[in-house]
């Protein structure tokens, strides 16, 4: 019984110190007084604000459109390096996987200056498209990490029994190891978009002028204190990702019952 | 392995064409401004995009010293950008800024006297910028939770106020205070003066509620503390929210800086940046923006053309320079100084 008092109490805690700033951040939305200190009264105003501000609209844009774009790519080549990782020696895939393991362990101004002056002696032009390049490259190990664990337990022998049987080597691909290694392909993806959609210093340094992202937005706006429509905005975010997560949790348990 | 490498060239020279082109060109060609974040009033760009036919192409930062590395490796090449003092000294000293033209800037003539002699401090000649926005560091006290009035740095060593007071968590706006306190100057690089001021902001530790940096306004407003270090532009919003705040520049002097309009070497529209810069100097144009920013603008003529005389008169957010004595502006120490404050800065922090 007091075990499960001190369960409880226990979950609660982990539980308020999760949501209490999200829940700070909803709450401020809703209050019509610019200032955290003052309530002035509920309003909905700032989130009329937010869908007049096109400035705020084009930057969630641009967030969506960079993480989507650089997580299906990063995705594709993660996977794909997987397999050829796959078939080195012992040896060579150690260091390999020591390779990409290095950018994820570095610290980030680090990657970002460094593209930064990559893209610059390439004479690429700033904008979208370095952001994008950029996005794309730390998010591959990513992917790797979280696909490599999958392709180790696979049994090697699906594989050579379906070319065996007379598939081609693509075919058998698709048949045999992916449906195998899906569930690994599909976080290293949620992976490399989360990562993607709140990445700030990176992408400060490989932006171009007049090209905004969320995380940008909301930094320049430190120095003046940040708007009350930024809280609108989060809240809407916040409120998606979590009927999002209910809805993809409820599915499969009703697969469960059904069998 | 060569077509290996066909392969790894090949999408990456796909997207450099996909970001080279696809640049509309107005009319009369681009302006590319970079300004730190919510410091304009976003009307002014479209009037000016109307009135000259110039596209402004609107970039931000949030401080100084993320601003400097974009600018100086040269990532995107940037017509307009609108630095602190110190920060244009250093961006001269590495030689990054270009001459302003005076001449295609008539309206210079609008910016006042007293900021154009203050500017000196970091460009002793006026060459490299145009004031756009300043401000003075000082006191905002809460009129009900203090005893006597205010008019001196020593009240954040009074020990009546113990845990009531807020001072600023950077090391220069930090040390300004201990340093002005101990009547050096707040650019000093004399070993002990500077001691002096560290041991100052020891002893004051104890005393101090929190170090904080854009909390002090909603800390204020809400009542949670009696004293804070606080930029005069904020000063003006926070006793709009409580009217029982008070805003005092200390009688042993203080900061006054000024964030200035300036053009890099590399800019490529450079005759439409001053352009820009003169537009922004046009009196109604610095009222707009005046009045979005609410920091004071050095601007005479949109100083004449407030309304409200409650602020047109306000001797918080326009304040004669001649009235006090010890006003300096930041400068720059060089890469020796910079590192000297923050490790005896670090020295209070973890006292």
């Amino acid at each position: 019984m007091k075990k499960t008092i001190l369960q409880k109490l226990y979950i609660t805690l982990i539980f308020i110190f999760l949501y209490a700033p999200i829940t700070t951040l909803i709450v401020l939305s809703f209050n019509a007084s610019k200032t955290r200190a003052k309530w002035g009264g509920f309003t909905l105003k700032w989130y009329g604000a937010l869908f007049q501000n096109r400035d705020i609209l084009q930057a969630l844009f641009n967030t969506l459109l960079i993480a989507l774009i650089a997580s299906v790519v990063s995705t594709i080549i993660g996977t794909v390096a997987c397999i050829a990782i796959m078939s080195l020696k012992k040896r060579s895939r150690a260091i390999v996987m020591g390779v990409t393991n290095i950018p994820m362990l570095n610290a980030e101004i680090v990657t970002g200056i460094s593209l930064m002056l990559l893209f610059i002696s390439f004479g690429l032009r700033f904008g979208l498209g370095t952001i994008l390049l950029s996005h794309i490259t730390f998010c591959i190990p990513y992917v790797i990490l979280s696909v490599m664990p999958r392709m180790r337990q696979m049994n090697p022998y699906t594989y050579e029994a379906a070319l065996d049987l007379g598939a081609g080597p693509v075919y058998g691909f698709f048949k045999v190891v992916f449906p195998d290694i899906l569930p690994g392909v599909l976080s290293g993806f949620l992976m490399a978009f989360t990562m993607s959609l709140d990445d700030f210093i990176i992408t400060h340094f490989t932006k171009g002028a007049g090209v905004d992202t969320l995380s940008t937005k909301i930094y320049t706006e430190v120095k003046k204190g940040i708007k009350p429509e930024m809280y609108a905005l989060s809240t809407i975010i916040f409120l998606t990702v979590l009927v999002l997560l209910l809805f993809i949790n409820r599915v499969p348990a009703e697969k469960d019952l059904k069998k | 392995m060569k077509k290996l490498l066909c392969f790894v060239l090949l999408p990456v020279f796909g997207l450099s064409l996909l970001t080279g082109c696809g640049k509309s060109s107005a009319e009369n060609g681009e302006v590319i401004v970079y300004n730190w974040g919510e410091y304009i009033d976003p009307e002014t760009l479209s009037l000016f995009e109307e009135e000259t036919g110039i596209k402004v192409v609107y970039d931000e930062y949030d401080t100084n010293e993320t601003m400097y590395p974009k600018v100086e490796a040269g990532a995107s090449a940037y017509d307009v950008i609108c630095p602190s003092d110190y920060m244009i000294q250093k961006m001269i000293d590495n030689d990054l800024l270009a001459e302003i033209n005076l001449d295609n800037i008539p309206n210079i003539k609008n910016i006042g006297q007293q900021y154009l002699e203050q500017s000196k401090e970091f460009d002793p000649e006026n060459k490299y910028s145009v004031p756009y926005c300043f401000g003075t560091v000082g006191i905002l006290y809460n009129k009900t939770m203090v005893s006597d009035p205010i008019d001196s740095w020593a009240v954040l060593w009074d020990e009546q106020y113990a845990d009531n007071i807020l001072m600023q968590d950077s090391v220069r706006d930090a040390f300004m205070v201990a340093l002005k306190l101990n009547g050096y100057s707040m650019n000093t690089l004399n070993e002990a003066e500077l001691q002096a001021a560290k041991n100052s902001l020891i002893e004051q530790k104890p005393l101090v509620q929190a170090y904080v940096i854009d909390q002090v306004r909603d800390k204020m407003i809400g009542d949670e503390a009696a004293i804070g270090v606080i930029y005069s532009g904020e000063a003006i919003y926070t006793q709009r929210e409580n009217e029982n705040l008070e805003y005092v520049i200390p009688k042993e002097g203080t900061n006054v800086w000024i964030d200035s309009w300036v053009i890099p070497k590399n800019a490529p529209n450079k005759e439409n940046a001053e352009k820009f810069i003169d537009f922004m100097c046009r009196g109604d144009i610095a009222l707009k923006n005046f009045e979005y920013i609410t920091y004071s603008t050095p601007n005479t003529a949109a100083q004449e053309l407030i309304e409200d005389e409650d602020i047109k008169n306000s001797k918080i957010a326009f304040p004669d320079f001649s009235q006090y004595e010890n006003l300096e502006t930041f400068q720059y120490l060089g890469s020796d100084g910079d590192a000297l404050y923050n490790s005896l800065w670090k020295e209070v922090k973890s006292e």
